[in-house]
């Protein structure tokens, strides 16, 4: 299993991809350089860092050490599903719960159906999946209800005047939010293997792992996700939705 | 003497530093036929819309049938006070969403027989019941937009220059049709700036700078 070599050397020769991307940015005036360095730099440090803690944490093994990591997965999540709300009320508090949800949900399932033990080796780089998944569908969604709440003020509008209460006004808005959120795990779950050998699998095989038994675990992390994402959204957006109005049942 | 529908106090309504509704007091009796007239900007809309409880007044009380607004919940209540927009917007993808909708919120199966009569009530076919809303002229959308109000009978209808865009013979459907509800005991407040409808009020209301115009004295 340890033909898996990177090392500090190849790494440095892989510096050249992303001179390679900025380059071209420079070239066509995109204005992304200041972002791309940025974004380099904070994925080497990030992983750097959250390499050796994993190492600590996995060395360790402690229960409290491995919830302390999941935590820690799912707050982060949450501050960024919380940038995409755009100034929905509470939208932080709305993504922890939705995001904490559906990882800790998801992770109870696959837990008591044995298919993962509570191990962080296997719980930590799981959570940060699922979590990472549930906060872009989140994202996603809060886009998509704050772009339809603006467009379809006057449709908004004339149902709360018909006497509508607030989910019976929403209820458009909401299930389109939530079809946006998913689209690209539906998506993605559909032309996996065909289009995107993901990189969980890629890389047990990479890693010289039995390509039937990386495929099974894939299987299993399109299910979740597709379980973590639809969980996610759905309380989110259930969450959300009354937070365009008033406690006058009024738009905003 | 018999209560009032609407008992108006000294309301006032405020948006953005701007005095839009000052000093109203009124009452309005069950069964009225209010026409309210005034210029362009004098706050007749927003008038509607605060009895419709589709905006919060800022100042002074509005009691329907006895008993504070906020005494009722909203969606009783505005199925019960029914306002007609000015420009109204059709939602969803046909006419069928859109008078699906009242049934849907009183948790009621569509009933397309009552639907079909509605649509005839103003002139429109039944072919229309599956058109693309997209499709409407400007006309029959109006229409549409106030069969969505009629569908279940409210108690008062708030009709905010609903037939402003109508030629003359669609006017005529449309006021017959709003007759036939008024002798039935609904209660209507319908602004207008149409001299023959002002002219034929029953009742007149006139809005100025957001305050009731004081007829001059005969
Ligand atoms: N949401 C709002 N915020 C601030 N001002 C508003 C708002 N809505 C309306 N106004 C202002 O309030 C005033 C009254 O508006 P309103 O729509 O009630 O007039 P109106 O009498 O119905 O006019 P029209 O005959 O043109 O329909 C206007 O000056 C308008 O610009
Ligand atoms: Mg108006």
């Amino acid at each position: 299993m340890n033909n898996l070599i990177v090392s500090p050397t190849a790494l440095a020769f892989a510096v050249v991809l992303v001179v390679i991307a900025l380059a071209i940015n420079l070239k066509e005036k995109i204005g992304l350089e200041r972002d791309m360095i940025v974004g380099v730099i904070r994925a080497v440090i990030q992983l750097t860092v959250v390499g050796y803690v994993l190492t600590y944490v996995i060395r360790i093994d402690r229960i409290w050490l491995t919830g302390l990591m999941v935590a820690i997965i799912i707050f982060n999540a949450a501050i960024n599903a919380n940038k995409r709300a755009e100034g929905i009320p509470h939208a932080f508090w709305i993504s922890l719960l939705a995001i904490a949800t559906a990882t800790l949900l998801t992770i109870a399932l696959l837990v008591l159906a044995r298919a993962v033990r509570f191990t962080p080796s296997q719980i930590v780089p799981i959570s940060g999946m699922i979590a990472s998944n549930a906060m872009v569908a989140i994202g996603l969604a809060y886009r998509s209800m704050n772009t339809s709440f603006h467009d379809q003020r006057q449709g908004v509008l004339e149902r709360l005047a018909l006497g509508a209460n607030l989910k019976q006004a929403s209820k458009h808005i909401v299930q389109m939010a939530i079809r946006t959120g998913m689209a690209p795990t539906i998506d993605s779950a559909k032309t996996v293997g065909i289009v995107s050998l993901p990189g969980m699998m890629s890389g047990l095989i990479f890693a010289g792992v039995d390509p039937t038994k990386a495929i099974m675990y894939q299987i299993m992390v399109t299910f979740m996700i597709l379980a973590a994402t639809s969980i996610g959204s759905v309380i989110a957006c259930y969450l959300a939705y009354s937070q365009y109005y008033n406690s006058d049942m009024q738009l905003r | 003497m018999t209560e009032p529908i609407f008992d108006v106090q000294e309301l006032g309504y405020q948006s953005g530093g701007q005095q839009i509704l000052q000093d109203i007091t009124l009452q309005i009796e069950r069964g009225a036929n209010l026409t309210i007239a005034g210029p362009s900007g004098s706050g007749k809309s927003t008038f509607l819309r605060i009895l419709a409880t589709l905006l919060t007044p800022t100042a002074g009380t509005v009691k329907f049938a006895g008993k504070k607004q906020s005494a009722y919940p909203k969606p009783v209540y505005r199925q019960q006070v029914s306002y007609c927009f000015q420009q109204p917007t059709l939602f969803g993808e046909t006419v069928r969403d859109n008078l699906a909708f009242p049934f849907e919120i009183r948790e009621k199966t569509f009933d397309e027989q009552k639907a079909l009569a509605a649509l005839d009530s103003v002139e429109l076919t039944a072919k229309m019941l599956d058109q693309p809303i997209i499709e409407l002229s400007g006309g029959e959308k109006q229409r549409v937009a106030l069969v969505r109000n009629l569908l279940f009978k409210p108690q008062v209808l708030l009709l905010d220059e609903i037939s402003a865009g109508l030629d003359v013979d669609t006017k005529g459907v449309v006021h017959r049709l709003i007759q036939a509800y008024r002798e039935s005991g609904v209660t209507v407040l319908s602004v207008t700036h149409d001299e023959t409808e002002i002219a034929a009020a029953d009742d007149l209301l006139r809005i100025r700078d957001g305050k009731i115009e004081v007829p001059a004295h005969e």
